[in-house]
């Protein structure tokens, strides 16, 4: 697989030489690779939104460098300048980011920054609209009377339409009702598969990573404790729960059954699959 | 005679002015002093609303509320009312005030007029209660999501109201936050006899309150303990209601034909269930 973003070594202090220093991150060597969607997930002070912000050059690193597509994105100016364009960022409760007059306007700010050609913007514009469910009903009205589920869509939308060749949100899902959540993330996975973008997502919610995730990497005390599959991650609880961190319930239930000395392979983790599985055997067909 | 509720509401409609739809559509409900109550629903159901009724911030478009029996309507027992029913946001940011966490606590009671020392024990009472004491002196906005709602909730229990009503406390939470939250509210419940009204859409944090109501475009549409609610399925996936991991386990065995019971809802109980059934057909 061909890396898209790698880190060497990254370390960032906040408040260096006050009473308040703190090491957020310390030595974290990661490498990304170009399609993958990564969850990456963490309690509050992990660690988890101070490395993203350095991934497309918010932050500057104490130690170590990020590097996009191979280029050291703080080498100059101008490669820290292109790297906003590369590496798009959604922040948390990006509907409080809106701004402009009308929901069109809004998702086209990203894409007419770049200078585009008006058409290029217009395509654009719809494309990230139609990939997050925002009707073109909605175009002219006023972002502030849209309610909060379709108001973050729109703040979405408005950092898909510059198409970043990875698109990075920060708890994406939070404060959203169930419905919400799922939409969100169904809004992820479709923008995935229509552009083959690489996908961060960071979030606290396990249900979320189990659900859309392919690769899970868990920052604890501001270094990576865990990375791998979903599965592999899911299998290690006890670590989880001691990281202030949940497991989600069908792994957990999983796992309790393994311990009755029900036979289940360690992929399933979410609860459709566990439900396949469990009403194959109970049928006495073998699980797959 | 049975005691008489805590909270009282009859036929309670609502609707934002200049709006052409209610949000509550005929609720009627009784509240027992001392339980948990867990209210569930989807955005815009009426949640946020009701919780805002329950201590006259809002009042009845018609129907009447009563806490401790008086009408919030009657403007002579509003500052009784606002006393009797402490309210916990979502966003622990937009309700602390004080630069330091003790005087963030006491400013509802000074407000109030209460003697000094009285406050002196009123704050150092409730931070002990939310656990909190030992940050007494610290900054607010230094304090973590889960720490800086327990110091919300310590705001609301030095008012010492009777009711505590918390609209979706956890909602910008992280795991541990949640965990640390909804156990203390739960201790002020089970230990303290306060009574809890958590509005919120996290199925795990209902499972061990006395009461589940789920509302649905202003109207009650479930109202049970949590094993009978839960176990309605096909009510709560059409109310857009996430139904927990193990009932939906349960439901889909049921569903291909096998007997298992609905209202096994913690990991283990549901575990127990389906290793009994598998063990039953020799799977296991």
């Amino acid at each position: 697989m061909e890396s898209i973003i790698r880190t060497e070594k990254l370390t960032h202090v906040y408040s260096r030489g006050t009473p308040f220093e703190k090491t957020a991150i310390h030595d974290v060597n990661v490498e990304i690779y170009r399609g993958e969607l990564v969850a990456v997930i963490g309690h509050t002070g992990s660690g988890k939104s101070t490395f993203m912000q350095h991934l497309n050059g918010l932050l500057r690193p104490d130690e170590g460098g990020v590097y996009v597509e191979g280029e050291d994105i703080f080498a100059t100016k101008e490669a820290t300048r292109d790297v906003r364009f590369k590496v798009g960022l959604v922040f948390q409760y990006p509907e409080y980011q809106l701004f402009e007059e009308t929901v069109y306007k809004d998702i086209a700010f990203g894409p007419r920054n770049m200078r585009l050609s008006e058409a290029e913007i217009d395509e654009r514009v719809r494309e990230s609209a139609r990939l997050t469910g925002v009707g073109e009903e909605l175009f002219e009205r006023s972002p502030l009377e849209l309610s909060g589920g379709q108001k973050r869509r729109v703040a979405i939308a408005g950092v898909m339409a510059m198409r970043p060749r990875v698109l990075i949100l920060d708890e994406p899902t939070a404060g959203l009702d169930p419905a919400g959540c799922a939409g969100v993330l169904k809004n992820i996975t479709d923008y995935r598969e229509a552009t083959g973008s690489t996908v961060l997502l960071v979030t606290h919610s396990m249900d979320d990573a189990a659900r859309i995730a392919d690769r899970l990497i868990v920052f604890h005390e501001g270094t990576i404790a865990m990375d791998g599959m979903p599965e592999e991650v899911f299998s290690r609880q006890r670590e989880l729960v001691d990281m202030g961190l949940d497991v989600p319930q069908s792994a957990a239930i999983a796992d309790a059954l393994r311990a009755r000395g029900v036979q289940l392979p360690s992929s399933i983790y979410t609860s459709r699959r566990l439900r396949e599985a469990v009403v194959a055997l109970a049928k006495g067909v073998a699980p797959c | 005679m049975p005691e008489q509720p805590i909270i009282r509401i009859e036929d309670l409609h609502f609707t934002y002015p200049g709006d052409s739809a209610e949000t509550l559509r005929g609720l009627s409900l009784e509240i027992a002093e001392g339980s948990f109550v867990a209210v569930l629903g989807h955005n815009g159901s009426g949640k946020s609303t009701l919780a805002k009724l329950l201590n006259a911030i809002l009042l009845p478009t018609s129907g009447k509320v009563y806490v401790c029996g008086r009408d919030t309507e009657d403007e002579e027992h509003l500052l009784d009312i606002r006393r009797s029913v402490g309210l916990v946001f979502q966003n622990p940011d937009n309700q602390i005030v004080a630069n330091v966490v003790e005087d963030d606590v006491a400013f509802a009671p000074e407000n109030l007029g209460v003697e000094p020392q009285e406050i002196r024990s009123r704050v150092d009472e409730a931070l002990r209660t939310v656990g909190m004491y030992e940050y007494r002196l610290h900054a607010p906005h230094l304090l973590s999501g889960g720490q800086k709602q327990r110091v919300a909730i310590a705001g609301a229990l030095a008012m010492q109201p009777r009711v505590l009503v918390l609209d979706e406390p956890t909602a910008m939470l992280d795991p541990l936050g949640r965990r640390e939250v909804i156990s203390t509210v739960e201790r002020l419940c089970r230990e303290r006899g306060m009574t809890v009204v958590l509005i919120t859409h996290h199925m795990s944090e209902c499972v061990n309150a006395d009461r589940l109501i789920a509302l649905s475009d202003g109207m009650v549409t479930a109202d049970g303990t949590p094993r009978e609610v839960f176990s309605q399925v096909e009510l709560l996936k059409r109310e857009g209601l996430t139904v927990p991991a193990t009932v939906r386990l349960l439901y889909a065995l049921r569903e291909a034909g096998f007997d298992v019971p609905l209202d096994a809802l913690s990991v283990d109980e549901c575990a127990d269930a389906v290793a009994a059934l598998l063990l039953a057909r020799g799977r296991v």
